[in-house]
């Protein structure tokens, strides 16, 4: 792997070097090297491009790392990755793009994941989007499928701190009972990016849960939409959060639906939008930063 | 060190000037602690954040150590050696106690400097370090931390406006050794806005504020007596027990 391709892995996977767990590579649309481990095995699919990732119950703190590199301009890569999650285990899973465009075309990534998440089990999912290079357009439009079944828990951290062009996620959970769904979303966009979220969770289990949380910053002429709708079908929890800093010319959208179909679903929902208070700029420029370092410093911790 | 020439400000209030600082005049020697005291609504804050450059001066020059810095952004004047403890801190969500002490003090801090910094305030480092800035801490917990930060900056001229609220007497003896510290140092100076008798009794001078004027301002020996009298002391009450 050359410097460029080396440092796109790094920045999507947090990887230095050939992980310890399972994993699978993708380049440019083609997968290009892949590990098993003895609980935990990858094939590929047969009918359209993909993995299933087969996770046997009781497999207890492994991981499972399948980041996606694109470095060429004028992709289009669609990829479908079924994650199977045993019974009990305990996983980490670490996917994530990063394209780094060299030229004008536009490159695009598609990754539809689906989890069957067993009973009991516990994931931990991360997901990181970058993009970086030239001119060309960034496009990643992920959809994750989540089934949660009894007493499981996932938690779902993704993460877009720049350089998208567009990104259209799309978010679907089943989560039955006595499971909880933790979602923690960060996106930062600039110039004309666009980025649009969209959570529908359905609470159906007894005592399930889910708590989203999102925190985005939009600079620029950037545009960004957050709808997010949890529908609660039983006694359960939900929570939803997004909290948005706009400035420039940005625009953002944040459309918030909570649907109670049962007496006791306990659902809120909050969000806030505004731009960096003027307080917190004059307090670090009396520290000494000048206001461009204080914004960065405000939107850094922000979206930490 | 410092010099306020003839300082004035005033705001446009429904078509009518308001005046809210006339002809501020005062100067703050290197090695000296200033107090001032007064009503609310006096004008004092709106004193610290002239000086801090957070508001302009409608007339007058104010100089630091011979520079007139009365056109100068708030980064530069900080950079001089100007440090400003709000009476209101500032919440960051995401921030920690951690990065806000280490921009201050515009250095890699070690986890024990940011300690000591914290200690000097009354409060347990470990607890704090790496605590959010956000609704999650107290009022007097982040008021303390934000006096950590300003003593965190190492400047020349340090200003507090009110630092005894949310202070325990516990913690005083500390803060008030920090004051001195403060000055002991190569030039160091203190510009403090309190209505506390502790602090009031560290001042080398005092400065008393009434109706956006200074209406007292000399030693700590000459002026203490004038404040202890039933007139201001009655007067100052409210703002004692509020
Ligand atoms: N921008 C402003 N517009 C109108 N009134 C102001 C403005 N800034 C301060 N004031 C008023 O000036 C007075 C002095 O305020 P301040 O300096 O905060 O007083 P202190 O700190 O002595 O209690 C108060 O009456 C306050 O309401
Ligand atoms: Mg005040």
């Amino acid at each position: 792997m050359n410097k460029i391709e080396k440092d796109l892995l790094l920045a999507v996977s947090d990887l230095h070097q050939i992980p310890a767990g399972a994993y699978n590579i993708r380049q440019n649309g083609k997968g290009i090297d892949k590990k098993n481990t003895a609980n935990i095995e990858i094939v590929s699919k047969k009918d359209k491009s993909g993995i299933d990732i087969i996770i046997k119950p009781n497999t207890i703190n492994e991981s499972v790392h399948i980041p996606v590199i694109i470095t060429e301009s004028g992709i289009k890569d669609v990829v479908y990755n079924d994650f199977y999650i045993g019974d009990n285990s305990d996983i980490l899973i670490v996917a994530g793009c990063g394209i780094h465009n060299p030229d004008k075309n536009s490159s695009e990534h598609n990754g539809i994941h689906t989890f069957h998440i067993g009973k009991n089990a516990k994931v931990k999912y991360v997901e990181k989007h970058l993009g970086v290079g030239q001119s060309g357009e960034k496009i990643l439009n992920p959809i994750t499928e989540v089934y949660l079944d009894n007493g499981s828990y996932m938690l779902m951290e993704t993460t877009q701190l720049g350089g998208v062009s567009y990104s259209q996620r799309k978010t679907i959970a089943e989560v039955s009972d006595n499971a909880k769904l933790v979602i923690k979303e960060k996106i930062l966009t600039s110039e004309n990016q666009q980025a649009n979220t969209n959570f529908d969770v359905l609470l159906t289990g007894q005592n399930s849960s889910c708590e989203v949380t999102s925190r985005s910053v939009a600079k620029g002429q950037s545009i960004q939409e957050f709808i997010s709708k949890v529908t609660g079908n039983n006694l359960c929890f939900g929570h939803v959060e997004c909290d948005a800093i706009i400035m420039d010319n940005s625009k953002i959208i944040s459309t918030p639906e909570i649907v109670a179909n049962c007496v006791d679903a306990n659902l809120v929902h909050e969000a806030a939008i505004g731009k960096i208070a003027g307080e917190q700029i004059i307090k670090l420029m009396s520290l000494g930063l000048t206001e461009k370092e204080a914004e960065d410093m405000i939107i850094q911790g922000f979206l930490k | 060190m410092l010099k306020l020439d003839n300082v004035c400000y005033s705001v446009n209030e429904n078509g009518k000037q308001k005046d809210i600082l006339k002809n501020i005049n005062l100067e703050i020697g290197d090695n000296e602690t200033v107090v001032i005291t007064g009503h609310n609504g006096s004008g004092k804050s709106t004193l610290m954040k002239i000086i801090m450059g957070i508001i302009p001066v409608s007339s007058g020059k104010i100089y630091f150590d011979g520079v007139n810095i009365t056109n100068m952004t708030i980064t530069n004047r900080a950079k001089l050696g100007i440090s400003y403890a709000f009476q209101t801190p500032v919440r960051f969500k995401g921030l920690t106690v951690k990065d806000l002490l280490t921009s201050a003090n515009n250095s890699n801090l070690k986890v024990m400097d940011v300690c000591n910094y914290l200690s000097k305030v009354g409060l347990c480092a470990r607890d704090y370090i790496d605590r959010e800035l956000d609704d999650s801490l107290s009022g007097g917990e982040l008021k303390r931390i934000e006096i950590a930060t300003t003593l965190a900056r190492n400047a020349k001229l340090n200003m507090f406006d009110e630092p005894e609220a949310g202070i325990d007497l516990w913690s005083f003896e500390g803060l008030i050794s920090a004051f001195n510290e403060n000055k002991q140092k190569n030039g160091g100076a203190n510009l403090i806005i309190s209505h506390q008798e502790k602090i009031l009794n560290i001042a080398d001078k005092i400065v008393v504020m009434d109706n956006s004027k200074i209406s007292m301002y000399g030693k700590k020996d000459e002026i203490l007596p004038n404040l202890n009298s039933k007139r201001y002391c009655s007067r100052l009450q409210g703002d004692y027990y509020e």
